[in-house]
């Protein structure tokens, strides 16, 4: 049914008027232009959708939009404030944790919602957390120290 | 030597031959330095002879790079950023030669329209080879603005200094900035042959710099294909066939046609487009089609049979002393088939692309390995002149050898031209897995013999279907030959069933995985240790000798302790110039079959390094990318249907599968710089058959190594 959907993006009240079927996903990328969000697989297996919806990680491939109504959504555009990277997309680039960069947004918005959680992380809880994000280019062991690191960085406490 | 054509890269099996040999290449260089002769007679080699004559390296610097008002240098190459660095190492050399600071670099890729002609990004190439192109090209700049700034500065050559970009007299003080010299404009003058740096006198090549797509890639800002974005642009879905080889028969579109989606119909292309992908791909979902299919006849069990049964003619790849002789001379035998499955390349980022035709120019935004080749396939089957038609390539998604083919952009182009809009595809994942050229499956003979004093006298190697890259022995053999039927690039009409293609180190992965295996095989027969009987028979390879001994030495290879359900593994390699030595500690699980990798260690000589920590993050990926082949990823078929599609069958390496991963680069500034990105991957499946015969004393002998496989080796005993 095409309605309207209010929610938070990035901080910022928006309103889309769409079929409230459709993926957050799409919505996304082609009704807002927030092309950051990956498309991998469509269908839950590969993560590089993953944003964060009212604090948790969500694969928005299969998220409807209505259901992510009245809620904070959080996409990598998101992330950083006034040009500041955030902590954990500092030590994603100072540990070259990436490759082909593809999985990064989904990768990093995972791991965003681990560290808010957890603030200090063992590397078992990093893998076990990240488990469902795939990675073709093999930057796995940058992956795990770079949330290792970001964790310390940011003392439980940033944003 | 043989024709070389790998142009076709990535493209389903067409024809025979599409190799490309660690012998080949240094047939053509030589051991001393690269020189450019030998690096253009390398490229020219892989070209069809048509493309020979329309794409040449170009020979002026400019075409390579430019230099701003603002002391800004945009570093122009025709290669690809797929997640190898190429971007990084690139602006590193340039920034060399140049003598400018590393920051002051902006890289332009793969557009070509901007960029100099390329046959693409593939073969490790582009540090190897391209990399001394980029090096020659700031070089010979470098030497013209010295000699501008002589002139302005009314100063002899011998007296200038160049720091990040400013000459200097050294006698007076006077100075100049490149920028200043060259005022935006393009450089006329040229010089013959400027040598490129010494090694000695290299200053940033051999240290680590920060990646240059790295601040993109973190905050979303990276485009690849399928984000770019135009005014009016429709994404389009596309109808396929259920299986390979399926003819259509009808197609009913009246119920896509009403929901608003508009069902654009070409010959044998049926597609719907929408300004919202997933609305089209709903409404393509709503259109009843009829094939015919064809029969299935192989499957991914009765593959193998197939394979050999089509492989009546092997050629030789390499023979020396006599099999006859070393039969004579063996006083054991070992013998054993191997077989590898078909894979899969699941980059990340499915095949992409946007295209406009606007005022009679097509422009192709592409996920693709080949950019240059897309210009000309684009404008041959759209009958366009090749310069009416651009192809810009953003980052990707990664490629590992899959990005060549480019269906997806000739899918975008033709329906941009009959929508009279841009159009974009974006593939989903089931047509990435369907549309794949996998890498392909093989099986691999050896029979080989010791003598009584456990030194190897016959080794008689035969492939079926994988390929003869790096079949070759380089262990010291006296008797020995290696056969080839088939491979990556084709074969006999018929012998793959599936579209086959380049995969990360096309043929080495299988044809080291067998060597290896058999290799450990013969050592435990002579009841030699497996680095000491390695070591033993390369006493005419001493780069290898040293990598292993590298890797040896970090293992702990001499003190390692065993304990029960663990064992221990090794196997080398070679490819595109690199090699490589790989140790490991496994732990396998009895009762479920599942391998648990625990630990390994990487050695890599690949020459002159350019960005150490690119090369590691190399070899660090290709370690863990080498675990999916060596313990999962099998492409399951029968007939012409793809029976994997996404990743809930095709299972990738994930986080907890991640060993303790150790790297030694072994420092050799005075060879050249070789492959990178190959040479990690392709020890990886011996490695663990290695490893797994130490833990359990049972051998595998095909490749993965699931926990079903491994479970019914463990009952056979």
């Amino acid at each position: 049914m095409e309605r309207a959907i209010a929610f938070t993006l990035n901080g910022k009240p928006t309103k889309v008027t769409v079929d409230d079927e459709r993926m957050l996903l799409w919505v996304l990328r082609s009704d807002l232009g927030l092309t950051g969000t990956k498309f991998g697989c469509g269908a839950t297996y590969c993560g590089a959708c993953t944003v964060i919806v009212d604090g948790e990680a969500t694969l928005a491939c299969s998220t409807a939009i209505k259901d992510v109504a009245g809620k904070h959504v959080l996409t990598i555009e998101g992330l950083s404030e006034n040009g500041k990277l955030h902590p954990l997309q500092e030590a994603f680039v100072k540990h070259a944790a990436y490759q082909c960069g593809f999985c990064t947004p989904g990768m990093i918005l995972n791991a965003y919602a681990l560290v808010h959680k957890t603030p200090r992380p063992s590397r078992d809880e990093i893998l076990k957390h990240m488990e469902g994000n795939l990675c073709r280019c093999g930057a796995h062991v940058r992956i795990v120290e770079a949330i290792e690191e970001a964790a310390v960085t940011m003392k439980g406490g940033a944003r | 030597m043989k024709p070389v054509e790998t142009a076709d890269m990535g493209k389903p099996a067409a024809n025979a031959g599409a190799e490309f040999s660690r012998r080949d290449f240094f047939g053509v260089t030589g051991p001393g330095l690269l020189v450019l002769f030998s690096t253009e007679a390398l490229e020219a080699r892989q070209e069809t002879p048509r493309q020979r004559r329309q794409s040449e390296y170009p020979t002026d610097f400019n075409a390579y790079l430019h230099i701003g008002a603002n002391g800004r240098v945009t570093c122009l190459i025709g290669k690809i950023e797929m997640g190898q660095g190429a971007m990084t190492s690139s602006a590193e050399l340039l920034a060399e030669e140049l003598d400018v600071p590393f920051d002051s670099v902006d890289v332009v890729m793969g557009d070509t329209e901007r960029c100099p002609w390329d046959g693409g990004t593939y073969g490790s190439m582009s540090t190897r080879v391209y990399g001394q192109i980029v090096r020659r090209a700031g070089a010979e700049a470098r030497a013209v603005l010295l000699q501008m700034a002589a002139e302005q500065l009314k100063a002899p050559v011998e007296r200038l200094k160049v720091e990040a970009g400013v000459i200097t007299d050294t006698a007076g003080g006077k100075r100049v900035t490149y920028a200043q010299l060259v005022q935006d404009k393009r450089i006329e003058r040229h010089l013959e042959k400027v040598p490129v740096k010494e090694v000695a006198a290299l200053r940033q090549v051999g240290h680590s710099v920060v990646r240059k797509d790295g601040r993109e890639k973190v905050t979303g800002k990276a485009k690849y294909a399928g984000d770019i974005t135009l005014p009016g642009m429709l994404c389009a879905r596309i109808l396929r066939p259920p299986v390979h080889g399926a003819k259509l028969k009808s197609a009913d579109t009246s119920a896509a046609e009403k929901t608003g989606a508009r069902v654009v119909k070409d010959g044998d292309l049926i597609a719907v487009l929408h300004e919202r992908r997933d609305v089209a791909e709903q409404a393509l979902g709503l259109i009843k089609a009829e094939y015919d299919k064809p029969a299935a006849t192989v499957d991914d069990v009765t593959i193998f049979e197939h394979l050999v049964k089509m492989g009546t003619k092997p050629a030789v790849v390499d023979q020396s002393g006599s099999l006859a002789e070393g039969e004579k001379q063996a006083a054991q035998i070992v013998e054993a088939t191997y077989l590898n499955s078909y894979v899969a390349h699941a980059a990340m980022e499915t095949h992409s692309a946007v295209a406009s035709f606007e005022d009679g120019k097509m422009t192709v935004w592409a996920s693709t390995q080949t950019p240059f080749p897309v210009q000309g396939e684009v404008a041959h089957a759209l009958g366009l002149a090749p310069q009416k038609v651009r192809v810009i390539t953003p980052y990707l998604g990664g490629g590992f050898g899959g990005k060549g083919a480019n269906q997806q952009a000739m899918e975008a182009a033709r329906l941009a031209k009959l929508a009279g809009k841009p159009v974009q595809v974006i593939w989903s994942r089931e047509e990435e897995f369907f549309f794949d050229t996998f890498r392909p499956a093989a099986v691999v003979k050896i029979r080989a013999g010791l003598n009584g004093a456990g030194q190897m006298v016959l080794w008689d190697f035969l492939t079926y279907g994988g390929g003869d890259r790096e079949a070759k022995q380089y262990y010291d053999i006296p008797n020995q030959r290696t056969r080839s039927a088939g491979g990556w690039g084709g074969g006999p009409d018929g012998m793959h069933p599936l579209a086959v293609g380049a995969w990360r180190a096309p043929s080495v992965n299988t044809n080291t995985f067998a060597r290896e295996c058999h290799i450990d095989m013969l050592a435990r027969k002579a009841g030699v240790d497996a680095v000491e009987f390695r070591l033993k028979h390369l006493a005419s390879d001493k780069r290898m000798k040293g990598v292993l001994e590298a890797a040896a030495k970090r293992f702990g290879w001499s003190t390692r302790k065993k304990a029960s359900g663990v064992g221990f593994g090794v196997a080398c390699g070679t490819d595109v110039g690199g090699d490589a030595a790989t140790m490991a500690e496994v732990a396998v699980d009895k009762t479920t079959g599942q391998i648990r990798v625990k630990r390994i260690v990487a050695a890599m000589d690949i020459g002159l390094i350019v960005n150490p920590d690119g090369a590691l993050q190399q070899l660090e990926g290709g370690i863990t990318m080498g675990l999916g082949y060596t313990l999962s990823e099998e492409v399951h078929f029968k007939g012409g249907d793809v029976l994997d599609r996404n990743f809930d069958s095709y299972e990738l390496p994930r986080f907890s599968w991640l060993p303790k991963i150790e790297t030694v680069l072994i420092e050799n500034r005075e060879t050249p710089s070789q492959g990178c990105g190959e040479p990690p991957i392709i020890t990886i499946g011996a490695l663990i058959a290695n490893a797994v015969f130490d833990a359990t004393g049972v051998r595998m002998l095909q490749l993965p190594m699931t926990p079903a496989r491994v479970k019914a080796a463990l009952s056979r005993g």
